[in-house]
């Protein structure tokens, strides 16, 4: 059955207060901490930071906590420019990316917890193993069974345009993890990321494989989970919008058998 | 602890090779009742108030007696397959299998006492 309470050894304790610096623009940040090592519960910990010294995205303010105040702060991060999708997390509520998300769209406090209802690893590092292995289950490759030609596999302008929204997806799993379909049955629904790189191969000119990765939709969790919530598309960092290519997966499915 | 690999845990079983044909009855359901009650409410309402032998001759002409029976029957087809979806979402193991059926056998026994009292008003 659903929880609607938090096991005791997950309920998240007030954590330490790291001394305030001196300056007029001084700004709070309350960050979730887990260390699976240390036995103890998740705690909230509090920073400040002078903002006159800090860059402008959240990140900067990760990276200058981490630097000067408190090395033991554990995030991923790579390209710092909304690429990679490694420093997703869930900041003010909202599930986004920390280097593109400026600190002055914040109101008061600054809170960062790591993605929601994902196992966490330590920190603001969620456990992506599952997320990536569903990815990988819609075969996100060219699928053909034609001879390869000699140069390339061609494609019309107005076909390649069909990717256009789709192939941007970094896989932050921001989407997925705002979804609360996903939270419930994330071991079965494969999830609004999965789903958008699924649509991407299905609706490509060259792809040979349409009627199969359809056939590996057609189920009630796997696809039909989505209940149009739409989570998915207000917290995409880049834009996107998955509920729309899955609402294209069902109507696909729909012309296929009526 | 079973030593699956990421791969097979995120396959599962498989696609079950359904699911399409409840997305579509859904739909199709919930276009009809959009139309479907607007219509009996307004039936029902101006009815609502009224002495027994107007109700009861009310319900037993033909338009709003079949319609009353259309909405019984895929108001109820359509709460079974909603509730089963809902229940699908929160509950799991035998306590799952429990609703869905509790679910489905609620929705045919009201179908049944109204197609009962239709029966016995309109005929």
């Amino acid at each position: 059955m659903v929880q609607l309470t938090l096991p005791k050894n997950s309920k998240v304790r007030t954590g330490k207060t790291w001394p305030k610096p001196e300056g007029k623009n001084v700004r709070k940040f309350q960050i979730y901490r887990w260390n699976p090592d240390d036995g103890e519960n998740p705690r909230v910990d509090t920073y400040f930071i002078d903002m006159d010294k800090c860059g402008p995205m959240v990140l900067d303010a990760l990276i200058k906590i981490k630097n000067e105040i408190d090395p033991t702060l554990t995030f991923r991060r790579s390209c710092r420019e909304g690429i990679c999708g490694s420093c997703a997390m869930n900041i003010d509520g909202i599930n986004t990316l920390a280097c593109i998300y400026g600190l002055d769209e914040i109101k008061g406090d600054v809170r960062i917890y790591p993605l929601p209802h994902m196992p966490v690893i330590k920190d603001l590092i969620p456990d992506l193993t599952h997320f990536y292995a569903q990815h990988a289950s819609i075969m996100p490759w060219l699928e053909t069974k034609t001879n390869r030609p000699a140069k390339e596999w061609r494609q019309s302008i107005d076909d390649r345009k069909k990717l256009d929204g789709l192939y941007e997806c970094v896989m932050c799993a921001s989407c997925s993890t705002s979804c609360p379909s996903y939270w419930w049955n994330g071991d079965k629904y494969l999830g609004p990321a999965a789903l958008l790189h699924a649509y991407r191969w299905i609706i490509d000119s060259r792809d040979e494989a349409t009627g199969e990765r359809l056939d590996n939709l057609e189920d009630p969790f796997k696809l039909y989970r989505c209940h149009t919530i739409m989570n998915c598309a207000k917290t995409c960092p880049k834009g996107l919008n998955p509920a729309k290519a899955i609402a294209e997966i069902k109507k696909m499915m729909l012309e296929r058998a009526i | 602890m079973r030593y699956l690999t990421d791969r097979k845990r995120a396959i599962g079983k498989g696609a079950s090779g359904t699911g399409t044909e409840h997305h579509w009855f859904m739909q199709v359901s919930a276009v009809g009742l959009a139309f479907m009650i607007p219509v009996w409410v307004y039936i029902f309402g101006s009815a609502l108030g009224k002495g027994h032998a107007d109700v009861v001759a009310t319900f037993a002409r033909p338009f709003p007696a079949i319609l009353t029976g259309l909405v019984v029957f895929v108001g109820m087809r359509h709460f079974a397959k909603g509730a089963q979806m809902m229940i699908e979402d929160y509950a799991r193991g035998s306590v799952k299998k429990g609703l869905i059926m509790l679910a489905i056998s609620i929705s045919y026994a009201v179908t049944a006492v109204a197609f009962y009292a239709l029966a016995k008003i309109a005929l």
